[in-house]
């Protein structure tokens, strides 16, 4: 190590100097690394929030006619339950984890505009916080406050000033519309550095899973958010400038907020969901110890429904009297995008298929991913098929599906990446016995909480009510679903403590602890700074493979 | 080494087992309470339908499911095959499994089969959309004005005259003389959803849009459903319920509703604080001078057996109560708690009483 490395080393680890440093350090920083962990404990922070808000609705629903809490707040823990795990949880995390493993995973020192880097985490940041002084100033600044409780897709014309008063829907759509800006810019940010920093010899053809599958990502931010942008905007000016887009009473349309809204919401499903896959696509090879079965198909897959996601928006919107032949459009493209989806479920069966499987906590997260991708998949054929949707549409079942897709498979991959990489970011491995207990845990409170919650939807039950009739034969599932949640919420409290825990004493992990094949596992935990003293070249789609098995290199058949 | 390998596995198969059997177990629990449901419709499942609509919406969702359930078993099946079979065992775990990277074959043959089955799917959805939103109307079909409001339904009959609240009455429709009914769907301030599932699927009520949806119920009952899109603070206590009635007490119905209300001059200071009070203002009683729109039409109100959209039964006490402090009953409701002295309260639901 030069003495530079050594100087920039030990201000790194920031020995003896005062925290007012460090932190102006983490303020101030561009560093791609750095500003990945500040995306990652923002989420997390909010992952905590978000929980606490859904404990409180299931409370309040495990028994008919309960008064825990208050129907108000009820509806406002809901709408901020859903904008918090989107928005502030589910979308930075995702952001993170791109920051920090895209550079590093295509052989470059850093994404390719540092500063706009730093904008985009800000801005995000500051969304989050601007979303939750609404619990202070919604209704201005004279005491009482409250969160907006329009639900958090928000239909007009409840969000108009006749039926919301006070400033807590201002807050929900500036809080979006700010953390959306910050969101296009490091979606940006991230095709710029795709297309533009990798290194030599790694052409498109031979980048990792991850890294296709983050642009495919960042590709639909820039399409999705954007019109959620502008209907920010239209609503502001609804709000505050005499508009009536979306003023029902004054001739507006509150379909177009619906169309405005899902033309947003359903790609963005696929925002959320395409980096698990990449987290999948990573980690399934490694602990098989084979390579991703049908490269090219899954890149084919994951472009296919980067586009096909843009033209079935309206699956949301069967209930609202669309005439049979948009209905039948929408029913088709939406049965379509089952096709790839379906592939890379089989790629990833592929690639398991005749290895040599090794159940780490990672692996075990990700084989939960599949298990309930699948069922995920197949909830949304059901709910793809208009009729159906016209009985499920709205009910619990639509909850219970939409929690398959976001916990049993982005959250599951998630915490796959997290026992994964962390090792990579921290230099120190995560617990197996805790991961172990963690994965157990919220395997066995996922599947009470969310297979159970499609049986009162079936039965009848709408979402977003604050208590219901007994009798109804909702009851019991009511109950168990609360269980469910939390022995949930104890498993992530395991992984806090597992995050923390391992922080401080954990085993040292070395550069390269899964034996795995992707360029971010060839330099020290946690990488130096600028990550690569010499920028690698390299010949196939993975690199530590060639290096390790010299006499039988990749590019032999790719 | 190895031996700890073998029986970490064996925890990880007996926990996947039990959670299987779990699993299942739920599965089968909720089929029985499916089959067993109480006979007087106080379950409202989809797949009990009582109206074509919901009969042929259940039809497909029975052959969806099954399609769904078949990939589901293969799949699954494949799956914890290669987990159990390609797990890391002592015999091979120092050396690496062949590199296998991929197969155009196998990767058609999941292309082309997956599509085959969407072509079904949607063949069979389209199918079933056009039925159920392509109907046409017979000219024996009863016309009804379905209104959302923050938080009770007003249902209209235009052709008959007749404005009722919360309770749909509809007659039971037989095939040989079909009465189906067809609902225009309004709403007054926010989006709401019509959702009864044993007659048909929700249809949503938008503000400055006209939708549409029809029933034709097989059996006389008491239907449930309630509001299926989040409208404001109560849109938990927006319950629906339809009466279908069988012809002959359809026809009496209309005969009752169509009357106005009987003047019963024994509680005239009942009448007298409902009538110089805020409750004109909002509620209308036929024959009277209160012609209120925004709350329900009262002048049949004792023809209903709920009051507040569902949320109490319609009794002495309840209607006490809910004039006196609504948010008691529904939290956030529109109707003001009328702050009435006692004597008048009393007077006042006697009066109310009398609406038959």
């Amino acid at each position: 190590m030069s003495s530079d490395a050594m100087a920039i080393h030990a201000a790194e680890v920031g020995a003896g100097r005062p925290w007012v440093q460090t932190l102006h350090e983490w303020v101030t920083t561009v560093d791609h690394k750095r500003l990945g962990i500040l995306y990652v404990l923002l989420a997390l922070i909010f992952l905590i929030i978000g929980g606490i808000e859904a404990i409180v609705i299931r409370i309040q629903l495990m028994r008919p006619h309960n008064d825990f809490v208050s129907p108000q707040v009820f509806n406002r823990m809901f709408t901020m339950h859903g904008t918090t795990m989107i928005f502030f949880v589910i979308m930075p995390v995702m952001f993170g984890f791109a920051n920090y493993l895209v550079p590093l995973m295509i052989g470059a020192r850093d994404m390719a505009f540092p500063r706009l880097n730093a904008f985009g985490f800000w801005l995000t940041a500051f969304g989050g916080l601007l979303l939750y002084f609404s619990f202070v100033g919604g209704n201005g600044l004279y005491g009482a406050g409250n969160a907006p409780d329009v639900g958090w897709f928000a239909y007009a014309p409840l969000t108009s000033r006749a039926f919301s008063v006070g400033h807590s829907t201002d807050f929900w759509t500036i809080a979006v519309l700010v953390s959306g800006f910050g969101s296009i810019a490091t979606a940006i940010n991230i095709i710029t550095t795709v297309l533009c920093l990798r290194c030599p010899g790694m052409t498109l053809s031979r980048m990792p899973l991850l890294a296709w599958m983050n642009l495919v990502m960042a590709a639909l931010v820039i399409l999705a958010v954007s019109p959620l942008t502008a209907a920010q905007i239209m609503l502001s000016i609804d709000r505050y400038l005499g508009g009536h887009f979306f003023d029902t009473q004054a001739g507006g349309s509150a379909a177009l907020w619906m169309h405005f809204f899902w033309i947003f919401g359903h790609p963005e499903v696929y925002v959320l969901v395409i980096p698990a896959f990449a987290f999948a696509s990573e980690i399934i090879p490694v602990f098989s110890r084979k390579p991703i079965f049908g490269y090219p198909a899954m890149v084919a897959a994951t472009v296919c429904i980067g586009f096909i996601s843009m033209a079935v928006w309206a699956h949301h919107m069967f209930t609202i009297g669309m005439n049979s032949m948009a209905n039948t459009f929408f029913v088709l493209t939406t049965m379509i995008i089952a096709v790839p989806t379906g592939i890379k479920i089989f790629n990833w069966l592929g690639t398991m298929w005749g290895g040599r499987i090794q159940f780490k906590t990672a692996m075990l997260f990700c084989v939960g991913f599949l298990f309930q991708f699948l069922i995920a998949g197949l909830t949304g054929v059901m709910l793809g098929t208009a009729p159906f949707n016209w009985q499920l549409g709205n009910s619990y079942f639509v909850i219970a599906h939409f929690h398959y897709v976001i916990v049993g498979g982005i959250m599951f991959c998630l915490f796959g990446a997290f026992y994964y990489w962390f090792p990579k970011v921290t230099g120190r491995m995560l617990n197996e016995t805790l991961g172990k207990l963690h994965f157990w845990l919220f395997f066995i409170g996922f599947h009470l909480t969310f297979d159970t919650m499609h049986i009162p939807g079936v039965l009848g039950m709408p979402r977003r009510i604050y208590t219901y009739e007994p009798g109804r034969g909702w009851d019991t599932w009511n109950l168990i679903i609360g269980i469910g949640a939390f022995i949930q919420g104890l498993a992530i409290l395991i992984f806090v403590a597992n995050l923390v825990f391992s922080y401080f004493r954990g085993s040292k992990a070395g550069n390269d602890p899964w034996d795995a094949w992707t360029l971010e596992w060839s330099v020290s935990s946690p990488p130096p700074s600028y990550n690569f003293a010499s920028i690698p070249t390299v010949s196939s789609r993975r690199p530590l493979w060639d290096r390790k098995h010299p006499e039988d290199p990749d590019n032999r058949y790719e | 080494m190895a031996e700890k390998h073998k029986t970490e596995w064996r925890v990880v198969v007996g926990r996947a087992t039990g959670i299987v059997v779990l699993l299942g177990g739920i599965l089968l629990a909720a089929g029985l309470c499916n089959a067993s449901a109480p006979p007087d419709n106080s379950v409202p499942s989809i797949f009990d339908p009582r109206s074509t609509p919901a009969e042929s919406i259940s039809h497909l969702s029975r052959f969806v499911l099954a399609i769904t359930g078949l990939i589901f078993l293969v799949v699954f099946s494949l799956l914890l095959y290669a987990i159990v079979k390609f797990r890391n065992s002592d015999a091979n775990s120092n050396r690496e499994p062949a590199q296998v990277y991929g197969s155009t074959q196998i990767e058609l043959a999941w292309t082309i089969i997956p599509i085959l089955i969407v072509v079904v799917l949607f063949l069979a959805t389209a199918r079933v959309i056009h039925a159920i939103q392509d109907a046409p109307k017979p000219a024996t079909a009863v016309e009804v004005t379905a209104i959302g409001h923050q938080f009770w339904w007003e249902f209209r009959y235009p052709a008959l005259g007749i404005v009722t609240a919360n309770e749909l009455h509809v007659p039971v429709s037989d095939s040989a003389h079909p009465t189906p009914t067809f609902l225009k769907l309004l709403s007054a301030d926010t989006d709401h959803s019509f959702w009864v599932p044993q007659l048909a699927g929700k249809t949503d009520l938008i503000p400055n849009r006209v939708n549409g949806m029809w029933i034709d119920p097989k059996q006389t009952g008491i239907f449930l459903g309630q509001c299926a899109q989040y409208c404001g603070t109560q849109h938990a206590k927006m319950l629906l319920r339809v009466s279908v009635d069988s012809p002959e007490a359809f026809d009496a119905w209309i005969h009752v509703q169509k009357q106005s209300v009987n003047r019963d001059d024994r509680e005239v200071t009942g009448r007298q604080v409902f009538e110089t009070t805020a409750c004109v203002n909002c509620h209308a009683v036929g024959g009277t001078n209160a012609t209120g729109r925004f709350g329900p039409d009262l002048t049949h109100l004792m023809g209903r057996s709920t009051i507040a959209a569902g949320a109490a039964e319609n009794t002495s006490e309840n209607l006490r109560l809910w004039v006196q402090n609504p948010g008691a009953i529904k939290p956030g409701s529109l109707m003001p708690a009328m702050k009435l002295s006692d004597a008048d309260l009393d007077a006042l639901v006697r009066y109310l009483e009398t609406l038959h």
